[in-house]
């Protein structure tokens, strides 16, 4: 066990920064295609809502490591098939790709369900005072049902954390990918996996006390 | 003493005629005609469900209606070229539940519509809220947030809101209906000096005290469609239809 940490924590340190900066992106991409897709969910156009259902009903219904493959593997081989042959898909950018789009389906969802739970006379207000549809959802219903949506969004955070894992068996140079190689290299698997265990924890259980703190500041703020 | 409504200035704020409007298979408004003038304080009454107030959220468009015509200033409001959003800018109006804006405090709910509408710069703005809650009696609220009023004053900060935008129609839909009863007459004081100020009104309400001394005209809706209207002293003294005299024995 000492041995690995002596020889491999920084591979490992480095590794985690990986997994942490996949997290951050996929999170900050989801958000905004989880916001397109919500507001054409909510909307009141029948080809909108269309749109977006289909969105988050694809890939919901697609495994994170289906959707991984069919972008690493299959994308490039569908540009092939254009007569495209130089296109090439890295492992970095696939990943992203693919978190981020199934991060985003599960954050249309929670945006959608913040929208609307917030009173529909909060609309109409805005809209009895002459704003449009956009400036109202801008200024009045998103800023609302953000708040509301703040648990739910840490929530998918914590699990799209631990999908970055997935993301090691298109060689994403990630923690579980490390993990993977130094449990190969040196046949230590009782103690690797510990330790690539417990970094996880440990990571995981600090985000989840700060958001706990977030969410009870939030909740005060409300009173 | 009533004012008569006929004596009122004969210009048409807005004109209704055979408005129907259905939810469904429901057919909530069946055949509606009437002309709302300017300056007129108009109160309707009716037993729930009659349809009154989706009369009038017709009137400004929340409610998109199946048939007949709504001219308001001289725009339909049905009509594709007509700016909705323009319209309503005149149009102020005044919930049930008054829908204040939670995230705001209360001079920035006065604020927002001036502001993104650009009809007012922001110091501008900052000096109609302020100017619009000392009428209401409340300007050292400026700064609260919604939840930190009480009923009474959460509707008298939603009626300086709905003038923000310096409209010269006020719908008000059941403004008394949620509050506790001793936070009604503040305001209905504050509609009842909108109202001598000259601002033409609809008021959707039970408070027949209000209706009989504020209103021009009454007009009494049941089962989609206007049974009697009149002035005060007509309407709720010498009713003539069945239907009023019935509704009116239970409520008053």
């Amino acid at each position: 066990m000492i041995s690995i940490l002596q020889n491999y924590s920084a591979m490992l340190m480095k590794a985690l920064g990986y997994t942490m900066v996949l997290t951050f992106l996929a999170l900050i991409f989801a958000m905004i295609i989880g916001l397109i897709f919500a507001l054409m969910n909510v909307s009141h156009s029948k080809i909108l809502n269309f749109i977006g259902t289909v969105y988050v009903d694809a890939i919901r219904g697609v495994p994170l490591i289906v959707l991984a493959f069919f972008i690493y593997f299959g994308v490039p081989q569908a540009f092939k098939m254009m007569g495209i042959n130089n296109f090439r898909l890295p492992a970095l950018q696939a990943g992203t790709i693919a978190l981020s789009m199934n991060c985003g389906a599960e954050m249309a969802e929670i945006f959608r369900a913040g929208i609307e739970s917030i009173d529909k006379g909060q609309m109409e207000a805005c809209r009895s005072l002459g704003l449009t549809y956009a400036t109202s959802m801008k200024s009045v219903i998103l800023p609302q049902a953000f708040k509301v949506m703040i648990p739910s969004i840490i929530n998918q955070f914590i699990i799209t954390l631990k999908d970055t894992s997935i993301l090691s068996v298109i060689g994403y140079p990630e923690l579980t990918n490390m993990g993977r190689t130094i449990a190969g290299n040196t046949f230590l698997s009782l103690q690797t996996w510990g330790i690539v265990g417990i970094m996880y924890m440990i990571v995981i259980i600090t985000l989840s006390k700060v958001a706990k703190r977030i969410e009870r500041k939030i909740k005060i703020e409300d009173r | 003493m009533t004012k008569g409504y006929q004596m009122k200035s004969d210009n048409v704020k807005i004109h209704v005629e055979n408005l129907k409007k259905s939810f469904g298979k429901l057919e909530v408004l069946k055949n509606i005609n009437t002309d709302i003038h300017e300056g007129e304080v108009v109160v309707v009454i009716g037993p729930s469900g009659s349809g009154k107030s989706t009369f009038l959220r017709c009137l400004n468009k929340l409610e998109i209606s199946n048939g007949g015509e709504i001219i308001v200033d001289g725009n339909n409001i049905n009509d594709k070229d007509v700016n909705i959003n323009k319209v309503r800018e005149n149009i102020g109006m005044v919930f049930q539940h008054f829908n204040l804006f939670p995230n705001m405090t209360v001079l920035k709910n006065i604020m927002l519509a001036p502001i993104k509408t650009g009809k007012l710069s922001q110091s501008e703005a900052h000096d109609t809220a302020l100017r619009l809650l000392k009428r209401v009696g409340l300007a050292d609220k400026a700064d609260v947030y919604p939840q930190q009023l009480s009923g009474g004053q959460k509707q008298r900060v939603a009626i300086a809101r709905g003038l923000a935008m310096n409209p010269s129609i006020m719908l008000f839909d059941e403004p008394t209906s949620a509050l506790d009863p001793e936070m009604v007459g503040e305001v209905l004081a504050v509609m009842q000096e909108l109202a001598k100020a000259g601002m033409t009104m609809v008021v959707v309400t039970h408070e027949m005290g209000f209706a009989r001394e504020v209103a021009d005209r009454i007009i009494f809706m049941d089962g989609g469609y206007i049974v009697e209207e009149g002035t005060p002293d007509e309407v709720l003294k010498h009713p003539k239809q069945e239907r009023t005299i019935s509704f009116l024995n239970k409520v008053l």
